[in-house]
């Protein structure tokens, strides 16, 4: 890998021959889909999705730089081969402009998380800073019975920190789902992230 | 220059070349009927139903390759069309259907024949839009076009809120460039890569026991004389889909007719030993592949198709080709023309053949005929008699689709109109309509089961009102045929619901409407009251054949099978043991 520098386009799934065709392996997915922001171009892709049988496990939205254009990054587990399929689809729809699985590929994936969690004691409150400080989070209201907390990071790191406010109560969680963009130089060593 | 919406709608349909609209009006939509009785110059066929409407759009683009126009208004005339787009989508038709909408600031308050056939049609259109104002109305209309008859063709849907046919505006109709600017994400691959096609010619040379696989695609593509030239070329049987008949002609001594379900055994034999199958705008559904594991088990896969969604959907295949069957099946020959020195196929390839001609012999399409009693079969084959083979055949959906598919040989593309994908009861006698509008120069029959006829019977009476001369052949064997026929093979004869025997009287039915009914129950009629519906010509005719109510359609593969488990005529199990040639 050490000489693939500024891969081009993704790694297809490669299928298998047919006699294993609906033995592809099951695993959560990123796509990557660029869209013109037209009249319900979030159902047809919702639907698409819906209609295979799979659940959007995340998905957020957003106008990029250009105008007119959004991108989405979908979170969908699913049979590798099916997956295919469905990026296929995608890319047939009219108002897709671009379509990629990104889980074979280098990218940088983010999340941001608002966590309001239980904070009535001062130990209780002392604690909860130093897990946020840790996890290089914000503390963005405060009252006197709760911290309501911004982190963001990858799955991994979110779902870790999540994990350490348990203890304490959390009242309320919200995340935006993933997004996700593909790495232009990567080494072999820094694949993971 | 101002003008309203409704006129926009009527301009924009007659710069894109449209003859002829099938619908029904009714509130949300009457501005553009307005607007079409003002103008004066399309012809409208009032439909008796919208579904009615919807597949006459599709049996005229099927029967003619333009897209069919369909119009209905809000509500249930838009819910009433959602089978014939269903049936659409599944059949790649080129249609566009225009719905009225109920008025911009009522939508989403359950108005009053109000309905979100935007959101009802999303996942069996190939697109579709709302219109939200009037500027965007004709560019919207052109980009339906422009995608409905492009690519991979498919059904789309224009959906337009009463307030806009009514408004003025001044907006030009746009070009075809600008109809393509505005589409950044929609460009079809057609040419295909070369590299796969060098690699599909080289497999193709080496083949021993190669077998083309022709769909619905290669009518489409219009790629007949191609398919005649490799097929002749490199000496390949060719095999059928329903949706491809005609693609190759069935008199042509590689054809293998079709395959699959109820496909020829020489057909299925074919390509359960074929060591190369070449697929040509097919997509492997499951009625033609049977048990997946053991389709072609021994083959390399060659699949050429517009649609690159389709290729290794149901099957992994060896070269994927995404192009326009036309322009890639031209390249693959142009491409083995230039290796032909290396041809190693005569000796090998001849083998194939005789193989294949012993199967011909061994089991080809029979049925037993009956001086008592008219079989299904024998009617068919009065019908191919009578119109030399020449005439367009429509169908509904259930035994008697397949028979007409088994006992009528076609020869050329567009010649056989069914429902194969969503297998749609009820599409036989309007698609007839629609075709025979397109192409009046053409004997159009409707080959009905009786089941499928009574589900849009209703259109007869289009038919009369502009003497459209179809001719319907039901048939009729008093059961939903195919249900039974499964019923008898897979459910101890428990014949569940699908008995009717209680039924209109087809020859008082077709006079109560105008048209002309005649009805055979003895099998020296069958001849004579064909002769006399070949003579009416202003009108339809509807005949009704008394046939053998327990006929099964045989050869079949059972759902799910592979085809060594294929049945035969009277119930003789094929020798697996002799099926198999290698391994």
């Amino acid at each position: 890998m050490a000489d693939t520098v500024g891969v081009e386009g993704i790694k297809a799934v490669k299928a298998p021959r047919f006699r294993e065709l609906k033995k592809g392996e099951t695993r959560k997915h990123i796509i990557n889909v660029l869209v013109r922001n037209e009249l319900g171009v979030l159902a047809r892709i919702a639907t698409l999705i819906a209609g295979k049988g799979y659940n959007i496990e995340g998905l957020s939205v957003g106008e990029t730089h250009e105008k007119g254009l959004s991108r989405m990054t979908i979170e969908v587990i699913g049979d590798d081969i099916v997956i295919d399929q469905v990026v296929k689809q995608l890319r047939k729809l009219i108002d897709t402009l671009k379509v990629r699985d990104l889980t074979d590929v280098p990218h940088v994936e983010r999340e941001l998380v608002l966590v309001k969690v239980h904070a009535p004691t001062s130990r209780a409150r002392d604690e909860i800073l130093r897990i946020v400080e840790i996890f290089r989070g914000k503390v963005v209201d405060v009252s006197p019975e709760t911290y309501t907390i911004e982190i963001t990071g990858d799955e991994d790191k979110i779902n870790a920190f999540i994990e350490l406010l348990k203890p304490f109560g959390i009242k309320e969680l919200a995340r935006t789902g993933k997004i996700a963009m593909r790495r232009e130089l990567f080494v072999e060593e820094n694949l993971q992230e | 220059m101002s003008r309203k919406g409704a006129d926009i709608v009527i301009e924009t349909l007659k710069k894109e070349g449209v003859e002829v609209i099938f619908g029904l009006p009714g509130g949300a939509i009457m501005e553009v009927y307005d607007a079409l009785y003002r103008d004066g110059s399309l012809l409208h066929v009032l439909a008796r139903h919208e579904q009615g409407a919807g597949h006459m759009a599709e049996g005229y683009a099927k029967a003619t390759g333009k897209v069919g126009v369909a119009m209905t208004t809000s509500g249930p005339g838009a819910t009433n069309i959602v089978t014939a787009i269903a049936d659409a989508y599944m059949d790649s038709v080129p249609i566009v259907v225009i719905t009225g909408q109920v008025p911009t600031h009522l939508i989403g308050n359950d108005a009053f024949q109000e309905v979100d056939i935007v959101g009802i049609t999303r996942p069996i259109t190939k697109h579709n839009f709302l219109v939200r104002n009037i500027e965007e109305l004709p560019l919207m209309i052109r980009e339906a076009f422009y995608i409905a008859k492009t690519g991979r063709p498919g059904p789309v849907l224009v959906d337009i809120p009463k307030d806009i046919t009514q408004q003025l505006s001044d907006v030009p109709i746009p070009s075809e460039k600008e109809v393509k600017e505005a589409l950044p994400g929609y460009k079809p691959h057609v040419e295909g890569n070369i590299q796969q096609i060098k690699k599909a010619a080289k497999l193709i040379m080496e083949a021993k026991r190669p077998v083309l696989y022709v769909g619905g695609g290669a009518v489409n593509a219009e790629a007949q004389e191609e398919l005649i030239q490799l097929a002749e070329m490199m000496r390949i049987p060719v095999a059928t889909t329903t949706q491809g008949k005609g693609a190759f002609p069935e008199n042509h001594p590689l054809s293998l007719r079709m395959l699959g379900m109820h496909g020829t055994y020489y057909a299925n034999m074919a390509v359960y030993n074929a060591d190369l199958l070449i697929a040509v705008g097919a997509r492997f559904d499951d009625r033609v592949t049977g048990k997946v594991d053991e389709f072609a088990p021994d083959a390399k896969i060659i699949h050429i198709d517009i649609d690159p969604a389709s290729i290794s959907k149901n099957i992994t295949v060896d070269v994927p080709i995404v192009g326009d069957v036309k322009i890639v099946l031209g390249k693959l020959i142009g491409e083995i023309k230039r290796k032909g020195a290396k041809l190693r196929y005569p000796e090998d390839r001849e083998d194939w053949i005789a193989q294949i001609e012993k199967w011909k012999k061994m089991y080809p399409l029979t049925y037993k005929n009956s001086k008592e009693v008219i079989k299904p079969q024998y009617v068919i084959e009065q019908i191919y008699e009578i119109t030399n083979g020449d005439a367009i055949i429509t169908a509904g959906v259930g035994q008697h689709q397949m028979w007409a598919a088994m006992y009528y040989r076609y020869s050329f593309p567009r010649q056989f109109l069914n429902s194969g994908g969503l297998g749609t009861m009820g599409f036989g006698l309007p698609s007839a309509i629609g075709a025979k509008v397109g192409r009046p120069d053409k004997e159009v029959f409707c080959i009905d089961g009786d089941g499928s006829f009574l589900m849009t019977m209703q259109e007869i009476i289009t038919a009369v009102q502009y003497k459209i001369p179809i001719k319907v052949a039901i048939v009729n064997n008093a059961y939903l045929g195919m249900v039974r026929q499964w019923q008898e093979l897979f459910y101890d004869r428990r014949y569940s619901e699908v008995d009717l025997s209680l039924q209109p009287d087809f020859v008082k039915l077709a006079e109560s409407m105008g048209a002309v009914g005649f009805r055979a129950e003895k099998p020296k009629e069958v001849k004579e009251i064909l002769a006399e519906a070949m003579k009416v010509e202003d009108k339809p005719v509807i005949m009704d054949f008394v046939v053998d109510r327990e006929e099964n359609v045989l050869p079949m593969v059972p759902a799910g099978k592979s085809y060594r488990d294929m049945i035969l005529e009277d119930g003789k199990d094929a020798d697996a043991e002799t099926m198999y040639l290698v391994g």
